[in-house]
């Protein structure tokens, strides 16, 4: 892709003279006016754009809530309060800032599955997909650190389980887990010690997300975009330039995707939290059954499905780490599902499982609950580590269009004006 | 140069040498890095606390703060201790008895987790050994678990009057920590 037309023209006197020293204006515009889009993207591809606005919500509001937060455990509630009543606007900045984290989550969810469905990880962007694996560990480390900070019941108590998961390496050298443990709380129990480092760690890894995505782009611009019927740009008529086109429908859909952010913001701002966290952190009390935030619900239904301390661990560890191979796990030749009669059900059903299993994290680990994430477990793994090569081999595909403008424009695509 | 061609190991030997105390140096820098996450010189200093256990009546339970984690002290009914010492050890999850101030391979058996002429206090970290909640039982009006010790919540961790988990996630008994009796009414945790 790196080779298409360059329109750049430098407007100014001022403008071609850096552009003879530093041609960074027209290295963006190469990148993000000319660059070649496939002309059928749907809408799904529009969620790139969403997350990189909902980073840059994350770290704007961040900054200044931190002008105002104290981590410290004996303030760190109030202060949380104090923005939310006398700082000015404070009320709206933490809203942002704490919806905005399950906004971040709902578009990485959709631009996942957008992934899956379409082949998205299959050559030559095999890169491409891991770093954005490492961005959504990133992700979840960053959210997990930040839901510390208000030092809730919830934070506090959430901070406390998901710590002592390290603890299960006992089983495997005694005393190597407790060790561990003890080095992330600097102390011997999670403590303002613990919270204060989680302050640091919080305001630094979205720097690194930062970072991440900036490689997640140049490898996006070295390979080109993916596109519903995964098959390559061939002609020219087979995309558009990104500016206007593609950069128009991201604004569009960034503007339902806002406003569906502002409500919340402004009408349920606490909906997606948990009561509990509005009662200050109690180091005698557990409360009496601790969530986490949704976004991690499936993974913790995969830890509390099996019996075994370390085996849960494990298991839940390797649900996301598994999602690494799938370039070579799926051993099918066709991208996208869309031509893949038997793996596009499958697929389904998984997006189902993940569903299911987040609903079932949301349950008391009891009962009937159990059986069914013990179950959907099952299927996860089963799908990625099984059906996922096998089907890969036996399915025949469905016929495919010759190119994009033909899936376009069907017979209408005269032979390519190029 | 044409030392280099005929001398070849001598270069080599350079090499690995400048090379590995370029590692040993990484190592050092990074040493005070990583171990200033460890606890604090302030936060090893708390290491004990002294309990008054006279207000504790038969069938109370007390929890005191000790290493900021709650330590908790049960004052036993007779059938209690009855019912705790009537369990062998081969039926129990855990059979290590984990206390701090005997062997580590000592077996979980109730002697093993109290002091002697002291077989009514049992004094543990009331830390769920799975992932670390408070577990309930230690209220009067409390969920004691199927096996009337003390239940936790979050996962369904079960303990007995010995404080030994019998069912549930959690893979170990609550740990006893070191304690001494300073008089017939007062310990001394740590
Ligand atoms: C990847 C981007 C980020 C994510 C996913 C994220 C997530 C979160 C979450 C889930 C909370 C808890 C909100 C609540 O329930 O109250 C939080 C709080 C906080 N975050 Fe972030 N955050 C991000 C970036 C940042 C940045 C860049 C900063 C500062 C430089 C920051 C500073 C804070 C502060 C001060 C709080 C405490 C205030 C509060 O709880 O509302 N965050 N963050
Ligand atoms: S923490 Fe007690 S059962 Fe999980």
């Amino acid at each position: 892709m790196a080779n298409h037309e360059d329109t750049f023209k430098p407007g100014s006197r001022l403008s071609q003279w850096l552009d003879e020293r530093l041609p960074v204006a027209r290295m963006m515009h190469g990148q993000f006016v000319d660059f070649p889009t496939p002309r059928n993207l749907n809408y799904l591809w529009t969620f790139g754009g969403i997350l990189t606005f909902c980073l840059g919500v994350q770290i704007i509001t961040g900054i200044v809530l931190a002008m105002h937060y104290v981590p410290n455990d004996k303030m760190a509630f109030d202060s949380i309060e104090h923005i939310r009543r006398n700082v000015n606007y404070g009320w709206l900045l933490r809203s942002v800032h704490a919806v905005g984290a399950s906004m971040f989550f709902v578009a990485v969810y959709v631009h996942i599955a957008r992934g899956l469905y379409y082949g998205s990880y299959k050559a030559p962007r095999e890169i491409l997909w891991i770093l954005g694996v490492i961005i959504y560990l990133l992700m979840m480390a960053t959210g997990f650190l930040g839901y510390t900070l208000p030092w809730g019941q919830m934070s506090f108590w959430g901070v406390t389980v998901i710590t002592n998961l390290f603890s299960s390496l006992d089983a495997v050298i005694p005393g190597l887990g407790t060790a561990i443990v003890t080095w992330l709380w600097g102390g011997y129990s999670v403590s303002g010690v613990t919270l204060n480092r989680f302050f640091s760690l919080h305001y630094l890894l979205p720097f690194v997300i930062a970072g991440v995505v900036g490689l997640h782009i140049w490898a996006l611009h070295v390979v080109g975009q993916n596109n519903p019927i995964g098959i390559d740009i061939k002609t020219k008529s087979d995309s558009v330039p990104m500016a206007p086109y593609a950069v128009m429908k991201d604004l569009f859909a960034l503007f339902v995707f806002i406003m569906l952010f502002a409500w919340f913001v402004f009408f349920a701002p606490d909906y997606l939290g948990h009561a509990d966290n509005y009662v200050e952190a109690n180091p005698l009390v557990t409360p009496p059954h601790i969530v986490p935030e949704w976004y991690y619900l499936p993974f913790y239904a995969i830890l509390r499905a099996v019996p075994s301390k370390l085996g849960g661990v494990v298991l839940m560890f390797g649900s996301i780490l598994v999602l690494l191979f799938l370039p070579w796990l799926d051993t099918s030749r066709v991208r996208s599902a869309r031509y893949r009669p038997i793996f596009k059900w499958l697929l389904v059903l998984f997006f189902f499982t993940f569903l299911a299993l987040g609903y079932l994290g949301s349950k008391p680990a009891e009962g009937i609950y159990v059986l069914w994430a013990q179950i959907f477990t099952a299927y996860y793994f089963l799908f990625f580590l099984v059906l996922m090569p096998i089907v890969g081999v036996l399915e025949t595909p469905s016929p495919m269009p010759r190119s994009i403008t033909e899936s376009v424009l069907g017979d209408r695509a005269a032979p390519a004006k190029s | 140069m044409a030392s280099e061609t005929e001398n070849p190991n001598r270069r080599d030997f350079l090499t690995v040498a400048a090379t590995s105390w370029v590692a040993v140096g990484a190592a050092a820098t990074l040493w005070p890095l990583i171990q200033q996450m460890n606890p604090d010189a302030s936060t090893q200093a708390l290491a004990s606390v002294e309990v008054d256990l006279s207000p504790v009546k038969e069938g109370q339970a007390i929890t005191v703060m000790w290493r900021g984690k709650p330590v908790f002290v049960r004052n036993r009914t007779k059938a209690e201790i009855e019912q705790a010492n009537k369990v062998p050890v081969t039926d129990l999850i855990d059979r290590y008895a984990r206390n701090d101030a005997i062997a580590e391979t000592a077996a979980a058996s109730d002697q093993n987790r109290v002091k002697k002429d002291h077989e009514n206090w049992l004094v543990m970290v009331g830390i769920c050994t799975h992932l670390g909640c408070i577990p309930k039982g230690q209220a009067l009006g409390d969920n004691k678990g199927d096996y009337g010790g003390w239940f936790c919540p979050c996962h369904g961790s079960h303990y007995d009057t010995a404080g030994r988990i019998r069912k549930g996630p959690a893979p170990e008994n609550f740990k006893v920590p070191t304690y001494q009796f300073v008089s017939d009414t007062k310990i001394k945790i740590g």
